[in-house]
């Protein structure tokens, strides 16, 4: 309504500012588990591979910030480390997923109706009926586990995510006006895909990036979890929370710690993912203008 | 007493004001015209009546039905008076009915709700209301779905859910913008024998002064959140004391100056040449086993366009006459036929060649989806270049841009702005200065004035008239809007279910229809002066 | 009309209803298809030998070629993959290599722990999403909806093998209310076999409570913006009433495309959480399978579970036929 559209600025504008903040609180928390990857790179408090039996099981102390686990590692070392692997394979399942979902799903959106549409729609829905885990309990039975299995296996399942978004908001995006005087204007479809649809789809695979993102390492922490992921002496966080299942009783820092850095690390993410998608709308975006 | 009274009614959206010192009254058996352009408050004086205001909104001043404070009444009892004491009307009948729901539950619920009544009551209550609103049994039992009922249709269930329970007031909200100019005058005749059988006032509110004149008692004419002028609706045309009345009045009426096309040279070809094409679209399958079926939306239409000529293209929605624009603009392939632009073919398989291409632009309707938001106004102008076998690059593409703006009447600087800080009359104009820039032989013009309110229209054809003359290029004006047709073109084509059942010189087709479908679509069509005429007459008698 | 030939507008609907459940019967029976032929080519193509594979590397030659004999090797692939998907059809899975006993019997006695599960999962899920989203959308932007979106933030983020590891902490070790794992069987009665795996479903179903319970607020609130809402308001409806004759019936069109893809999250999640709470189900039957290299085992397993994600969606088409009469078919 055109009459209520200042205020609708203002209301929103307004709003823009509270969700920002969650968008700053939601990118503060994803560095800090960033940042801790990459400080674990040159430097741990501990190193991760020795095992101490002598320390083992330590609480909460000056030493040992988080603790020890029952070989005697410090906890807090793991984490940062941990948070290596969950983000590496996170990022590149996402990357997979983007890298071959997103073309696949301009193309069929090109070709609407067409065979390859049909072909490219009909393979989402078969992968749809593969969650992440039936995969990687395919791939890990015959080639055995590791984390490029988790990688494959959640790579693969966001190709049809990603697939699928780009197809739907590239479609209705082919019957805009501008997209009709594109053609007019003699381009073609290659070009239109790159130039005017892509850039009017990107916010959208942000948000949707970061969301696969978060659960890219929900699933990361599932397989590990099951031992279908990362193997040792590799730490992960869901292993670290595997080897703390039969202890939880006696060491519950052990399970409480890793679990605390997925949470934190998963609302970081969507929380980051709820703020960009308000500050990237456009609506929005022109109303700030 | 009259039956409603706005006393003083002012709104504000935290601290701006949408509505300021409205005053209307209306009483049984009147239509009170309420008329502006966008923006100018009449949605929110509407909803102000239902209290249906968005959240946040606070209103003063005073509305009375009956002598009854609606302001003030509780939210309870204004759901009671809701649909049963005022009904309302929406504009977009297509997404005003739950698409879950039959006709006849969404009928019938006006009286379940407010009555002890019980279900088989409702039901038979919401037959006779769609029985009385033209949609018979026979055709029409309450079990139909909206989605199987055509636009005009589902505006009659929304009438019916209106007046189920005989409301003493009806609020219709520009009830017949969406509709086909034939069903439109149909909808007013329902809601002009309603009134005049229930005794119920009626606030039609509407941006076309035609509609107004045609079956209004009073009007009111509103501007910025202000009523400017109102009273009896001959009085007001007869006085136009406010200077805003007198420039809608004149814009509404607009008719551009003109110049006479050139006569065509002799062995020239025409800039395009349309015969015998055919246009069949494959309507979606249920199913992969039915037989695909086909709908031929363009049936072997032919027509010439000479240089510098302007011709228009009139139909209902439907009719083909978009379909027809996308296969000249070969965005669509075709079935049939064959498109000559300046004497070469276009091919239906691979589309147009670029030099084809080059000879022919278009402006669309919507002017908010025409641009890529992400592109300044410098490259949006520009893209035609593309068909350019040596596009120009830098600075010349600056200064090309800059000129083409300034032929529209935008300023240079203009070139690098983003299209939202635009308004949509600017935007046509942006678009225009897009399809200019390569100096087509043709411009398709589809819609292209349709959804500027009539003040800005009729810059826009202003413009368009002075550039056809200056740049001698041909224009495919296509409209649903005749009196805009009849302002702007020289020769004119009726379109019909995918035919041309009519075409001329544009002042022989609207003084002298010769087909009965012509004779019927210029009956419909609303038309300002032989309103008043009529009214006038009517008053005299 | 001329010689147009469209679909006339008031259609009969019932060969329509019936045609789009062939079309989707049609369709669920290539996925299934689609779907085997996947699986056979990772597990019985992809690993070369598959007896060779199973056995390990210091297999000898005869007992390589003695359990290729037994599993029916020799054939050419296309003819292995037939009988495969005969025997499938009979009820017959093979027989299990570590086992020694038929892959069906295996399944049968451990399919009624996961599916239970996850439907137990499902329904929890439900039951906790509707209420909550309904209440955040009709009381927008209010304490109660800031705070639902708040806590259903949080359990997005939570791992529910982690949830799980929470709740056992709490309610086991702690508070003793609930045995810390392990299944009674059905024959030890209905109440005592849901009471061992209530602590699992609750660990399942409140994550995907949280993402439901979002669909569900985000769904509502657009389809109470409708056009429709408002008409329904004009009838003299209240607030509540357009939400909940109008706006609820329209949300749930997108919400039941949640819930499908939430099954097969479940049944996913079924087989993780089965280890925490070591629960026999078809998780542990399959982790074993894996680490003993019994492919006849996972195949199996991995199957079944397909099938019962393919079944599912094709009940969710069933339920837009019934929610939407448009049956617009989305792709």
């Amino acid at each position: 309504m055109i009459e209520a559209e200042p205020v609708a600025r203002s209301i929103e504008l307004w709003r823009t500012a509270l969700r920002t903040r969650s968008f700053i609180g939601g990118a503060a928390l994803t560095a800090i588990f960033v940042i801790a990857a990459l400080v674990s790179f040159v430097w741990t408090p501990f190193d991760v591979t020795t095992l101490t039996i002598a320390d083992r099981l330590q609480g909460l102390s000056g030493v040992h910030w988080f603790g020890t686990d029952h070989f005697g590692r410090d906890i807090f070392s793991m984490v940062m480390v941990g948070a290596r692997t969950s983000i590496a394979v996170a990022i590149v399942a996402v990357g997979i997923g983007m890298a071959l979902g997103v073309p696949l799903g301009l193309a069929a959106a090109a070709r609407r109706g067409s065979l390859a549409d049909e072909f490219i729609m009909r393979g989402n829905d078969l992968v749809f009926a593969f969650p992440a885990l039936l995969i990687a309990i395919l791939i890990t039975a015959v080639f055995g586990p590791g984390a490029v299995n988790a990688i494959i296996a959640i790579g693969i399942f966001n190709i049809p995510v990603f697939a699928r978004l780009t197809r739907g908001a590239a479609l209705s995006l082919w019957t805009r006006e501008f997209v009709l005087s594109a053609r007019v204007a003699g381009k073609g479809a290659i070009r239109i895909s790159v130039e005017h649809i892509l850039p009017n789809i990107l916010n959208l695979l942000i948000v949707q990036g970061t969301i696969q993102f978060s659960l890219g390492i929900l699933a990361e922490a599932a397989l590990a979890y099951v031992g279908l992921g990362a193997r040792p002496p590799l730490p992960s966080w869901g292993k670290m929370l595997a080897d703390a299942q039969t202890m939880i009783g006696f060491a519950p820092h052990m399970a409480l710690i890793p679990g605390f850095a997925i949470v934190l690390t998963v609302l970081g993410l969507n929380l980051m993912g709820d703020g960009l998608r308000d500050i990237l709308d456009p609506r929005i975006r022109r109303s700030r203008t | 007493m009259s039956l409603l009274t706005v006393e003083n009614l002012s709104l504000t959206i935290g601290e701006t004001e949408i509505l300021r010192d409205i005053d209307l009254t209306l009483d049984g058996g009147e239509i009170l015209g309420i008329i502006g352009e966008s923006g100018s408050g009449k949605t929110m004086t509407a909803l102000s009546i239902m209290q249906l205001l968005p959240q946040g909104t606070r209103s003063a001043g005073s509305v009375r039905l009956d002598g009854r404070e609606l302001l003030t009444t509780s939210e309870a009892e204004l759901c009671d008076i809701r649909g049963k004491s005022i009904g309302m009307v929406f504009q977009e009948p297509m997404t005003a009915l739950n698409p879950v729901k039959t006709i006849g539950d969404q009928v019938a619920e006006t009286a379940l709700v407010h009555g002890r009544e019980s279900q088989a009551e409702a039901m038979r209550i919401a037959r006779e209301t769609l029985n009385r609103v033209g949609l018979p049994e026979a055709r029409f039992p309450l079990d139909r779905y909206p989605h199987q009922l055509s636009g005009g249709q589902r505006q009659r269930v929304v009438i019916a859910m209106a007046i189920a329970l005989g409301p003493r007031i009806l609020i219709a909200d520009e009830p017949t913008t969406a509709l086909d100019v034939t069903t439109q005058g149909q909808i007013l005749t329902l809601l002009q024998k309603l009134v005049s059988e229930d005794g119920m006032g009626l606030i039609l509110i509407t941006h076309d002064l035609a509609v107004v004149a045609g079956v209004a008692d009073r009007m009111s004419i509103m501007r910025a959140g202000r009523v400017v002028e109102s009273g009896a609706t001959l009085e007001v045309f007869g006085r136009m004391q406010h200077p805003y009345t007198r420039a809608l009045f004149a814009a509404s009426s607009h008719v551009p100056p003109r110049h006479v096309p050139p006569a065509p040279k002799a062995g020239e070809a025409p800039v395009v040449e349309v015969q015998g094409v055919i246009r069949d679209y494959a309507l979606p399958r249920h199913t992969p086993f039915e037989a695909r079926q086909t709908f031929r939306a363009v049936d072997e239409v032919s027509f010439v366009i000479q240089r510098g000529e302007n011709v228009g293209l009139v139909g209902e929605s439907g009719s083909g006459k978009s379909t027809l624009s996308r296969a000249i603009l070969a965005l669509d392939p075709m079935q049939g036929g064959v498109i000559r632009l300046d004497g070469e073919v276009l091919t239906a398989e691979e589309g147009a060649s670029r030099a084809a291409r080059r000879k022919m632009q278009v402006v669309f309707q919507d002017p908010y989806g025409s641009f890529n938001p992400r592109h300044k106004v410098e490259r949006l102008v520009g893209e035609p270049f593309h068909l350019l076998p040596d596009p120009p690059i830098g600075p010349e593409r600056r200064r090309l841009v800059e000129e083409a703006l300034e032929n529209v009447g935008l300023a240079s600087p203009d070139a690098d702005k983003f299209i939202h800080e635009f308004s949509g009359g600017q935007r046509q104009r942006i678009a225009i200065a897009r399809a200019l820039i390569i100096r087509p032989a043709l411009i398709i013009l589809d819609e292209a004035v349709s959804s500027l309110d009539v003040s800005i229209r009729a810059q826009i054809l202003d413009l368009l008239s002075d550039l056809s003359g200056k740049f001698q290029v041909s224009y495919l004006f296509i409209a649903h809007d005749l009196a805009v047709v009849r302002a702007i073109t020289d020769r004119v084509m009726v379109m019909r279910a995918g035919r041309i059942v009519e075409a001329g010189l544009t002042e022989d087709v609207f003084n002298n229809p010769q087909h009965p479908y012509t004779r019927q679509l210029i009956a419909a069509a609303p038309n300002l002066e032989r309103a008043l005429a009529a009214r006038r007459a009517e008053a005299a008698r | 009309m001329g010689r147009i030939t469209a679909r006339p507008i008031l259609a009969p609907a019932r060969p329509i209803v019936f045609n789009f459940v062939l079309y989707r019967f049609v369709s669920l029976a290539l996925s299934l298809v689609a779907a085997s032929v996947v699986i056979f080519v990772v597990i019985e193509v992809v690993p070369g030998d598959p007896a060779a594979f199973m056995l390990g590397l210091n297999a000898q030659p005869d007992t390589v070629a003695a359990l290729r004999d037994q599993l029916g090797l020799n054939a050419p692939p296309l003819e292995r993959y037939f009988q495969w998907i005969a025997g499938l059809a009979q009820g017959q899975f093979g027989i299990s290599y570590t086992y020694k006993v038929p892959v069906a019997e295996l399944v049968a006695d451990r399919i009624w722990i996961s599916l239970p599960l996850a439907i137990y999962a499902l329904g929890l899920s439900i039951l906790i999403a509707f209420p909550v989203g309904i209440v955040a959308a009709a009381r927008r932007n209010s304490a109660a909806d800031v705070s639902i979106m708040g806590a259903t933030q949080l359990g997005v983020a939570v791992p529910n093998f982690w949830f799980a590891m929470l709740l056992v902490l709490g309610f086991s070790i702690t508070l003793r209310w609930f045995s810390a794992g392990g299944f009674p069987g059905w024959q030890a009665g209905f109440l005592e076999a849901m009471k061992a795996l209530t602590l699992p479903a609750i660990a399942l179903a409140l994550p995907q409570a949280s993402i439901l319970a979002r669909v569900m607020r985000s769904s509502l609130l657009d389809t109470l913006a409708e056009d429709y809402v408002r008409s329904a308001r004009a009838k003299g409806l209240t607030r509540g009433q357009a939400l909940w004759r109008h706006a609820l019936r329209n949300a749930l069109i997108p919400v039941l495309t949640i819930i499908g893809l939430q099954f097969s999250f479940l049944l996913a999640g079924a087989i993780i959480i089965e280890n925490v709470f070591f629960l026999p189900g078809l998780g542990r039957l399959v982790f074993q399978g894996i680490t003993q290299r019994d492919l006849i085992v996972v195949k199996s397993v991995v199957m079944l579970l397909v099938v019962a994600v393919i079944a599912v969606t094709f009940l969710v088409d069933l339920a837009y036929a019934i929610a939407d009469p448009r049956l617009r078919q989305h792709r």
